[in-house]
């Protein structure tokens, strides 16, 4: 057995068809249990007060806002490379997931900084690669919808996902390339100095696997929608031509 | 059973809301979507095999 038989748009719908429930079934049970332990369970840190809580969801969306895009840049060279239409929906579908995720770590991060830092924004460089991350997550969508045929439009798009993993990967670095800026370093960290206490790392984990799982089952929806959508195309454009 | 948040309750909660309330969007209109492109390609299929 291949990887590439889900290349198949009716296996992989009959595969993610199966895999779906659980996922989602562990996506809530994680959120809920994270997100509760965390609130309520964890004391406030010493030096930013209730405001830790805030962790629990600036850190995994931030996380899921890059790894989004790596993941769409692996199904965007499956494209390139193999010509496999599911990859290039799966990179489609995963676009609005990274977004969203792109804009609870920036929106989470400008509340948290404004008791912490004093400002909402700063032209920081984890702050300001994060915002041109999250201008290709919209540029990248509205180049899929701009253009009608589906093989130029995931020709065009995977380019532009490629040009864009320079900031993914930015964002992610971007506090070690730079030595300045107002946003602290990695919250896990192998480093025991950087890292953050086990009381507040623990949930944390859980809501990680949380998001992990909800992003996972995000994609495999939506890129079943993409490959309905396809087929819903072909149809009709099918009709036409008779 | 509420923890007290002190004065940062505001940005805690706010947090919060704003992430929830994004979530909740992105997770509905996903199965909205996905539920409406069904029905759509099984009325399609269904008039392509009707000729």
């Amino acid at each position: 057995m291949s990887i590439w038989e889900y290349a198949n748009p009716v296996k992989f719908i009959k595969t993610t068809d199966r895999m779906m429930p659980y996922l989602a079934v562990g996506a809530v049970v994680c959120l809920v249990s994270g997100l509760v332990w965390g609130f309520f369970f964890t004391p406030d840190d010493y030096r930013q007060g209730s405001t830790v809580k805030i962790i629990y969801l600036h850190v995994p969306a931030a996380l899921m806002a890059i790894n989004a895009w790596m993941m769409m840049l692996v199904a965007s060279l499956v494209w390139i490379v193999r010509r496999h239409h599911v990859s290039a929906l799966a990179a489609r579908a995963a676009a609005p997931i990274g977004a969203v995720m792109t804009l609870i770590a920036l929106a989470t991060g400008a509340i948290w900084g404004q008791p912490m830092w004093g400002t909402w924004w700063v032209w920081d460089p984890r702050l300001t690669s994060f915002l041109i991350l999250f201008l290709f997550y919209l540029g990248y969508m509205a180049l899929w919808e701009a253009i009608e045929n589906d093989d130029t439009a995931a020709d065009l798009t995977s380019i532009l996902c490629l040009v864009g993993s320079v900031f993914a990967v930015l964002s992610r670095y971007a506090v070690l390339f730079w030595n300045q800026g107002l946003h602290q370093g990695a919250s896990l960290s192998l480093d025991k100095e950087e890292h953050v206490a086990d009381v507040f790392s623990s949930p944390l984990y859980v809501c990680i696997a949380g998001f992990v799982l909800l992003f996972i089952a995000l994609v495999f929806l939506r890129t079943q929608t993409e490959i309905r959508a396809r087929r819903a195309r072909a149809l009709i454009a099918r009709e036409r031509l008779a | 059973m509420m923890p007290d948040l002190g004065k940062y309750a505001d940005a805690v909660l706010s947090s919060y809301a704003v992430s929830i309330l994004l979530l909740v969007v992105l997770v509905a209109l996903s199965i909205r979507r996905s539920r409406k492109m069904k029905a759509y390609l099984a009325d399609i299929e269904e008039r392509v095999k009707n000729g």
